[in-house]
């Protein structure tokens, strides 16, 4: 699938700005007033900002506001319609943390487990494409969801909890890469089966549809860069959990916990651009490629 | 609603027959011919008499070699369209509504004046049934020429998808797969008509023929014999000229 900027973007700051928001719904840290004020700040930056990243990518953007009607049916209505329960209601409870001094506690809790349930419906956008064998399993949620807690956790300085979390999230990472690259083959779509001509034989491409590109080979058969994939999953792994681990356990100053999240979200931005480039669309078979 | 509702009583779709289809492309042209200019947005093409020419097209004609165990590989024209699933993905994963199986007939469409190009359906879709047009910013599909097939305006014969009409192989057949005494039921019935990746479970209408099993009988020629060459080794001038040649 098509990297595209706007969607890591979006899926790897809103979801850091939910954990963040997380976190912070639940006190921690238990802050009010001027540090409340900077800790929501910029949660709300990163969740606002990874949600408008994400209306780059429209090709007709003047119809988003229909995004909201379809929740029976559709994930992606659900994650627009739970992003804004989610920033509407942490908004009132930061009003309460920074200009009057006090936690709503049960409405931080609402605001909490809302944002959470907000990054679960974007990873099931991705979860529930049966077309693209990678994504199509409970390692996806799992992913996302370990990665927003960790992130909210270091992002807001509950040094033990995010050192646990990033292990844990980092576990997942492995597993997820190593039962992803076996997922394709599992589903048992060849250019045999995508064609129906693999009962008389060897199905080979002889001629494309055409001879340019397309917005199919564009947008769902990208191969650039696929041959840097293990590479690219070291330098991963590095900065999302090894490195903030490594900081973490060596000092708890302001400076190194800053370098901590500075590596974690270049870290969160290289898996999330491998999570892309090497999801492979059945609809390649019909190509020749994966 | 893009909850996919009651199944339809009538599955209007295409039956392909790969034994038939020669790779002319001409439902390809017919077919961007008539959907630039009717429903919905435009086709567009993009740098169109540049270097890297690219468009929107709603059917493509790709074309496959088959090698099977034993005897001569087969080239297989294989045109590809949305198949209107009974259980279309694309349509449930739609956020604003805009994509859409229809009640009536099964036919999957798109209302573009909802579509907000978010590209999700196309994802959803295992068969690249699905373009985003890059000049109007919103999905565009296979509509099985909806607005000729019920169009009065049109002589009766013309009331079929333009690929239909304008297959000069007849490989194309347009009808309700739902009805199993129609002309499109009885040739899947009677010729094995398949799904495309029936693995993925989203049921499509559209059956494609498989092509006829090749002839495996011995070959007759009864003329074979009397070609045969006569001569196995060269005599006279020429003969002499390959003996000398070989000392060389």
């Amino acid at each position: 699938m098509h990297p595209a900027p706007s969607v890591i973007l979006f899926t790897a700051l809103s979801g850091l700005g939910f954990g963040m928001l997380a976190s912070l719904g639940l006190g921690n840290p238990d802050v009010t007033g001027l540090s409340a004020f900077i800790f929501f700040a910029l949660a709300f930056a990163l969740t606002i900002g990874g949600l408008l990243a994400s209306v780059f990518h429209l090709g007709n953007p003047k119809n988003a506001i229909k995004a909201f009607s379809q929740w029976r049916s559709s994930w992606l209505s659900r994650e627009g319609i739970l992003s804004v329960l989610a920033l509407s209601i942490m908004g009132i409870y930061a009003i309460g943390a920074i200009f009057l001094g006090v936690r709503w506690h049960v409405l931080g809790a609402t605001g909490a487990i809302l944002s959470v349930a907000t990054v679960f419906t974007t990873s099931m956008i991705y979860t529930q494409l049966k077309s693209i064998p990678r994504w199509n399993h409970w390692n996806t949620p799992v992913l996302f969801l370990s990665l927003t807690i960790a992130g909210g956790a270091l992002m807001t300085g509950q040094v033990r909890c995010a050192i646990a979390a990033l292990i844990i999230a980092g576990v997942i990472q492995i597993v997820t890469w190593y039962m992803g690259d076996r997922r394709f083959a599992a589903r048992a779509s060849t250019i045999g089966t995508a064609t129906g001509l693999g009962d008389i034989g060897q199905v080979r491409m002889f001629e494309p549809p055409h001879t340019g590109t397309n917005y199919l080979l564009s947008e769902m058969v990208y191969v650039v860069g696929r041959k840097h994939g293990q590479k690219l999953r070291v330098i991963a792994l590095g900065l999302m959990v090894v490195l903030p681990v490594i900081l973490l356990c060596l000092s708890q100053d302001h400076f190194t916990g800053a370098i901590a999240v500075i590596s974690h979200l270049i870290g969160v931005f290289v898996s999330r651009w491998l999570f892309f480039a090497q999801a492979e669309h059945v609809v390649g078979l019909y190509y020749g490629q994966r | 609603m893009t909850s996919l509702g009651t199944e339809s009583k009538v599955q209007l779709g295409l039956v392909i027959d790969l034994d038939t289809c020669v790779g002319c492309h001409a439902c390809v042209i017919a077919c961007k011919g008539w959907n630039t200019e009717n429903y919905g947005t435009a086709l567009s093409d993009m740098d169109a008499y540049g270097e890297k020419p690219s468009g929107t097209f709603l059917n493509r004609v790709h074309s496959y070699e088959v090698q099977p165990d034993t005897g001569a590989a087969q080239t297989v024209h294989f045109p590809k369209s949305c198949l209107h699933c009974t259980d279309a993905p694309c349509v449930t994963v739609c956020p604003t509504g805009a994509s859409y199986k229809r009640a009536e007939d099964g036919i999957v469409l798109v209302n573009e004046d909802a579509c907000m190009g978010c590209g999700l359906c196309a994802w959803a879709c295992p068969y690249g049934a699905r373009e985003l047009d890059k000049a109007a910013g919103v999905m565009k599909k296979c509509t099985l020429c909806v607005d000729r097939i019920y169009n009065e305006n049109l002589p009766e014969e013309d009331r079929e998808p333009a690929c239909v009409r304008t297959c000069p192989a007849g490989a194309r057949h347009f009808g309700d797969l739902a009805d199993e005494d129609s002309a499109v039921s009885k040739l899947v019935s009677e010729r094995g008509g398949m799904d495309l990746m029936p693995e993925l479970g989203t049921r499509p209408v559209n059956k494609y023929l498989p092509p006829r099993p090749k002839d495996t009988g011995e070959e007759i020629d009864i003329l074979a014999p009397l070609l045969a060459p006569v001569a196995t080794e060269a005599s006279g001038f020429l003969g002499w000229l390959d003996r000398t040649l070989e000392k060389i």
